[in-house]
């Protein structure tokens, strides 16, 4: 046989392995989640606050927590959006491909997308303890709006250099100025925006560093920005951190709700998005 | 039809088989008759330090379709560009001289860009519908200009799509994309959104280069239809093409005019060396 047929089918082996790695290693921690999650979980627990020593294997549950979660995402994600959105229309359509400005926002924001939350958590800590600020909901939805701006804005500008120059040509020739062109550029670009938004979810809700210093943690749920805030990781951080077996199970059973949270977000996502994008070009 | 003699005859034959166009190449009558709205005057380009146009002068007869021709890399596309100052984004750019649209010079500080865009419809090379329905592809460009009225919208989609002679194609699916369109409809439906907007002109740049022979053709018999009413400009690679319906013809090389005039003089009796070597293929 000759040599490159041989390399062809190594080379397709190496491929099937790796996917098949990966592909046991998600189905593992699933099994897991589920199989310890699975007993543990009951009405509840997503339906009621801890009631007094819940992670000394008390009753109650961690409705405190999903709804901190949920409120920090969804009030994260949209700020995310509201500032990632003009930041990529500016690089791409005010800016020249050559730009300078270009050229340092985008390696800042390389920089930012590396630094690690628990980072972004202090630097926010610091801000907070200067202004005399308490750990509270609006923290939480700061820095984690801060933490995933990078994200929203590496995906979005990804998809968004690769803009037809002739759409907006063919755009400017209708008389169009710039900022006429967003409605163009958006759809265009609606399945950056959807992935995008996509990994800022997980990201955000699945964020425990950056929440601990800022957002705290509270068995109850908060009404205003001014107060602390519980969140999902924390919860199963906490849960997992119990001696009593019970608890830890728990712990897998807030997991198994925060990959729900994450898979209903990610359908309801590419819902969206498809519906938008049907007419890319 | 009259024989061109700088043509190899298949050129001349597969003119033929477009009699259908009946255009009037031959008939020099009437252009001298033709107002010009688009004058160059002294027109020279740079990017970077690279001189790209080289002192262009011209005169554009209006209500005619006047074809620029001319090797890869002559300034063809780029002398377009400026027409409608698409070139501005250009990094590097800078320009000299004038170019006046009604008198007004596209260049003055005091003309607004977009007035002198929504002037000049543009059709590009590879159809480009934007990124919504066949509908809202016409209706954009209104809205955009302040027409709200549902029905009046109405209306121009359906006129423009008639005019194109897309109507009756698409006239059950106007909600659906128009990325779902073919390549030939896609076109059709990009000139139809140039006209929402009521331009003067029409640019074209090498416009039917990416169609089918049967898409190219449904296109140039909408520019020799419309010229009765828009001054059409077209940049084209395919001389056959330029024979077949131009009235005008500009030929540039090395970003120079070199030759100008009525299509007739230039295919029948081209006065330079140069143009004459060019119809021959001599180069390309």
């Amino acid at each position: 046989m000759r040599l490159k047929f041989i390399e062809e089918k190594i080379a397709k082996g190496f491929m099937i392995i790796a996917s098949l790695a990966v592909f046991a290693f998600v189905v593992n921690i699933i099994y897991t989640i589920f199989r310890r999650g699975i007993p543990a979980l009951n009405w509840a627990m997503i339906s009621q606050i801890p009631a007094g020593g819940y992670y000394n294997g008390g009753g109650g549950g961690i409705l405190n927590a999903i709804v901190g979660s949920l409120y920090i995402v969804l009030c994260s994600t949209i700020l995310g959006l509201l500032i990632s959105i003009p930041v990529v229309f500016y690089l791409n359509v005010y800016l020249k491909k050559d730009s300078r400005l270009a050229y340092i926002a985008r390696l800042a924001f390389d920089v930012l997308f590396g630094i690690p939350s628990i980072v972004y958590g202090a630097f926010a800590f610091t801000i907070m303890i200067y202004l005399g600020m308490h750990t509270s909901l609006g923290g939480g939805i700061l820095v984690i709006t801060l933490l995933i701006i990078p994200i929203f804005i590496r995906s979005m500008d990804e998809v968004a250099q690769q803009l037809p120059k002739d759409l907006l040509d063919s755009t400017y020739a209708l008389g169009a100025t710039k900022l006429e062109t967003i409605k163009v550029v958006l759809r265009q670009i609606a399945p950056g925006i959807a992935t995008a938004t996509l990994l800022s979810v997980g990201r955000a809700i699945g964020d425990a560093a950056g929440v601990m210093f800022t957002a705290g943690f509270t068995d109850s749920i908060p009404t205003s920005l001014n107060q602390p805030a519980a969140t999902l990781p924390l919860s199963v951080f906490f849960q997992l951190s119990s001696p009593n077996a019970d608890v830890q199970d728990r712990a897998y059973s807030a997991a198994l709700i925060l990959i729900f949270i994450v898979l209903v977000i990610s359908i309801l996502g590419r819902l969206i998005t498809n519906y938008f994008s049907k007419h890319k070009i | 039809m009259k024989s061109y003699p700088y043509q190899n005859p298949s050129r001349a034959t597969w003119a033929e088989d477009y009699s259908f166009l009946n255009n009037d190449i031959n008939n020099d009558e009437g252009l001298a008759f033709n107002k010009s709205y688009l004058k160059v005057k002294d027109l020279n380009l740079y990017i970077h330090k690279a001189h790209i146009l080289k002192n262009v002068n011209l005169e554009i007869p209006d209500k005619k379709v006047t074809c620029i021709i001319g090797p890869s890399g002559c300034g063809k596309s780029t002398l377009l560009k400026t027409f409608n100052r698409l070139i501005d984004d250009t990094e590097g750019i800078k320009y000299e001289g004038s170019i006046l649209v009604d008198d007004t010079d596209i260049f003055d500080k005091k003309t607004e860009i977009t007035d002198i865009r929504k002037k000049m419809g543009l059709l590009s090379q590879r159809p480009c519908p934007l990124p919504m329905s066949i509908y809202d592809n016409i209706a954009f460009g209104c809205k955009m200009h302040g027409e709200r009225n549902r029905k009046k919208l109405n209306q121009i989609v359906e006129e423009q799509l008639k005019a194109v002679g897309l109507w009756e194609e698409v006239k059950n699916r106007l909600h659906a994309p128009a990325s779902k369109l073919s390549i030939g409809q896609q076109q059709r439906l990009c000139l139809a959104r140039g006209l929402a907007v009521e331009p003067e002109f029409i640019l074209a740049d090498e416009a039917t280069s990416a169609l089918d022979p049967i898409s190219s053709k449904h296109i140039e018999e909408l520019f020799v239809k419309l010229k009765q009413d828009y001054t059409i400009i077209l940049v084209t690679h395919t001389l056959r093409q330029a024979l077949r319906i131009a009235d005008h013809v500009i030929f540039m090389y090395l970003g120079e005019v070199i030759e100008a005039g009525s299509a007739d003089e230039i295919f029948n009796n081209p006065k330079q060396e140069l143009t004459r070597k060019y119809l021959e293929g001599a180069f390309s």
